[in-house]
């Protein structure tokens, strides 16, 4: 059985559309007869991409600059459902905006909204799937609230593939005045300059935690990532110590990674950290204490001195 | 500045998480301050000190008349405490929490902002705070790296992907702050002490004005069909560095050809 309709939010970025929007397109057209996405923002500059990834309609809000996505985003997806427009799912990213929405969107509607999900499945009624634990355990969950259900998708859960579609139509979805709860400003974006391939698209990562001992040990792991053309990550213990900002951090509360190689030195293996990565194909871990739950999941343990290894490491890759 | 900061109790994330039969996680030992949350209660002890004048509130929905959480945080500095316990919430969901919250949060008066954690260690939906906004009909903003609050307007850095965004609301709000907004202080022996005295008020949810009947299980919308271990990833070789780590390390890349 398939859904009739699905509702996906395309995240727009500085460059395009977000990955994670992308992934949820792939899945959302193995699922449903027709699959539309709706966007904070102008659909004209979204729309090829997703119309290649198989989205047959954008419903833009337009310009929200100046504006938070959530109260608005949600106000206007509200006033579009109770106009009938009201598709089977709504997919959402587990990210900053997409919690935003769907939590504001659920009061609307007075629904739950299913978060952190890694998969869906459609038979007898939409049923979504969580890792709990640390990812040891997956729960199945069934909306029980009528449609349209509301559902979190985690990065890298699915995997983006284009469909070959052509551009997608714009509508226009109109935004209703949020009143008292619209008085949020976004007064000023900044970003942080990177280099180098993304964290979250690299496919070599090398990640670094409290066992560097001291924020100028972070070189190792920048030089070392440089060296195999991969991304520096880290573990939260560092990112709360200030030795790196916050979009190094991989984990439950930071990224998502899924890269051909995750090196691992001086991280213990927290289940926040590895849900973060255990997707990994190849998992190579460092650490001087042979009990570390990292090594429960690596494919490659070293029991040793971060400040032996990596140095001695570094040299190596540099001498071929 | 009066603000009140939501404070979840939860199970020692250091134990082993268990769920009980019913698919729920397992409360039933003793509840613990949710670290997550030791951010919001230090921020809003710092905003109330630069204002001068005002207090803290804590409110917090939890099974067994739990206060041992709250303690810990009337310890650290806030004033008292709302806690809703009602076996009526057991299965709650996020929604149904967001509502309790918001009830018991209007039983406060005066309050200029409210602050929460953008997520919780236990349940992580992440989606409680924006929620609370909704049903208050409040602005929000999520994700605080940073807080300052100057003429009525909550200024807030507003963690990013890509960086951070620069926003602003009038109060009252809700605020969600991410760990690292502050560094949480220890209570004090003092602190601790008169804690004990301070006052904590108890209630169920009918003193809320809330049908007990669309909270919980029964309110809740969703119904846990399966619990399934996940397929386990294989360890594979570990070895004792014995100077030849770094060879063994290339030679491993070298199989995968990334190099
Ligand atoms: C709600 C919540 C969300 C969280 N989200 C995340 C998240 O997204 N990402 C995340 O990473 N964490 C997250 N955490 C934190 C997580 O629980 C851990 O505290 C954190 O991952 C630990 O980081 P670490 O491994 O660097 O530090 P530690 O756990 O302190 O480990 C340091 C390791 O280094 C080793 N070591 C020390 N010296 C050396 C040496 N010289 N050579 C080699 N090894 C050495 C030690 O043996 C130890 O294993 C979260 C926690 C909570 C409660
Ligand atoms: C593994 C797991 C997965 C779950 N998934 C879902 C789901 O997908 N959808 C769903 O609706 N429910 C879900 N639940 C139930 C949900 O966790 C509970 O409803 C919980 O009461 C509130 O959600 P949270 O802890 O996830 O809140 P979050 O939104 O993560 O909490 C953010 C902040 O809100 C405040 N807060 C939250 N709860 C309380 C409280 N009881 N008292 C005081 N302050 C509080 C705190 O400041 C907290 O740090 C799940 C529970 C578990 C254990």
């Amino acid at each position: 059985m398939a859904l009739s309709k699905v509702w996906v939010h395309a995240e727009a970025t500085e460059n395009g559309v977000a990955p994670i929007t992308l992934e949820m397109l792939a899945k959302a057209r193995e699922i449903a007869d027709v699959v539309e996405v709706f966007v904070g923002g102008d659909g004209a500059a979204v729309a090829a991409t997703v119309g290649a990834h198989g989205a047959t309609k954008v419903h833009a809000t337009g310009d929200l600059s100046g504006k938070l996505q959530g109260v608005h985003v949600a106000g206007a997806l509200a006033a579009a459902i109770e106009g009938g427009e009201a598709p089977d799912l709504i997919m959402l990213g587990t990210t900053q905006d997409g919690r935003d929405i769907g939590a504001r969107l659920s009061v609307k509607l007075d629904k739950p909204v299913l978060t952190n999900n890694t998969e869906i499945e459609v038979g007898d009624g939409i049923v979504v799937s969580t890792q709990i634990f640390g990812g040891t355990q997956i729960v199945k969950t069934k909306f029980a609230a009528g449609s349209p259900a509301i559902a979190l998708f985690r990065p890298k859960s699915f995997v983006a593939e284009e469909s070959g579609g052509g551009a997608a139509e714009v509508a226009a979805l109109a935004v209703p005045d949020a009143g008292a709860a619209g008085a949020a400003k976004l007064v000023n974006r900044h970003i942080e300059e990177t280099s180098g391939p993304k964290l979250d698209e690299a496919a070599v990562v090398v990640a670094g935690g409290r066992g560097l001992t001291e924020a100028a040990k972070f070189e190792m792991i920048e030089e070392l990532a440089k060296l195999l053309k991969g991304a520096p990550g880290a573990s939260r213990a560092i990112v709360d110590a200030g030795w790196v900002p916050y979009s190094y951090q991989v984990g439950q509360t930071g990224k998502v990674v899924k890269p051909t190689v995750y090196i691992a030195a001086g991280i213990s293996g927290a289940t926040q950290h590895m849900v973060g990565m255990k997707g990994s194909k190849n998992i190579i871990a460092i650490n001087k204490d042979p009990e570390a739950p990292i090594f429960g999941i690596a494919d490659l343990g070293i029991v040793g001195d971060v400040h032996k290894v990596l140095p001695q490491l570094i040299e190596a890759l540099k001498a071929r | 500045m009066n603000i009140v900061v939501c404070v979840k109790q939860i199970p020692d994330p250091a134990d082993p998480g268990a769920l009980d039969a019913d698919h729920t996680l397992k409360r039933d030992g003793k509840l613990i301050l949710d670290e997550s949350d030791s951010y919001g209660v230090e921020m809003a002890l710092q905003l109330v000190d630069k204002a001068g004048s005002g207090e803290v509130t804590l409110v917090s929905m939890a099974p067994n008349d739990e206060v041992s959480g709250l303690r810990t945080a009337l310890a650290m500095g806030a004033a008292k405490a709302v806690l809703v316990s009602d076996d009526a919430l057991k299965g709650a969901g996020a929604l149904d929490t967001a509502k309790v919250l918001a009830a018991a949060i209007k039983k406060v008066e005066g309050a200029d902002l409210i602050l929460a954690a953008t997520e919780s260690s236990d349940g992580y939906t992440g989606t409680v705070p924006e929620q609370i906004a909704a049903v208050l009909d409040l602005p929000s903003i999520t994700f605080a790296k940073s807080v300052e609050i100057a003429d009525g307007t909550v200024k807030v850095q507003r963690q990013t992907e890509a960086g951070y965004d620069e926003c602003e609301s009038p109060l009252p709000a809700v605020v969600s702050v991410t760990a690292g907004v502050v560094e949480p202080r220890y209570p004090s022996f003092k602190g601790i002490m008169a804690a004990k005295s301070k006052p904590v008020e108890t209630v169920k949810v009918a003193d809320l004005g809330i049908d007990g009947a669309i909270v919980g299980w029964s309110g809740a919308g969703q119904e846990i069909i399966d619990v399934a271990a996940a397929p386990a990833r294989e360890a594979g070789e570990v070895f004792e560095d014995d100077g030849t780590a770094a060879e063994k390390i290339v030679g491993f890349l070298d199989g995968l050809k990334v190099l």
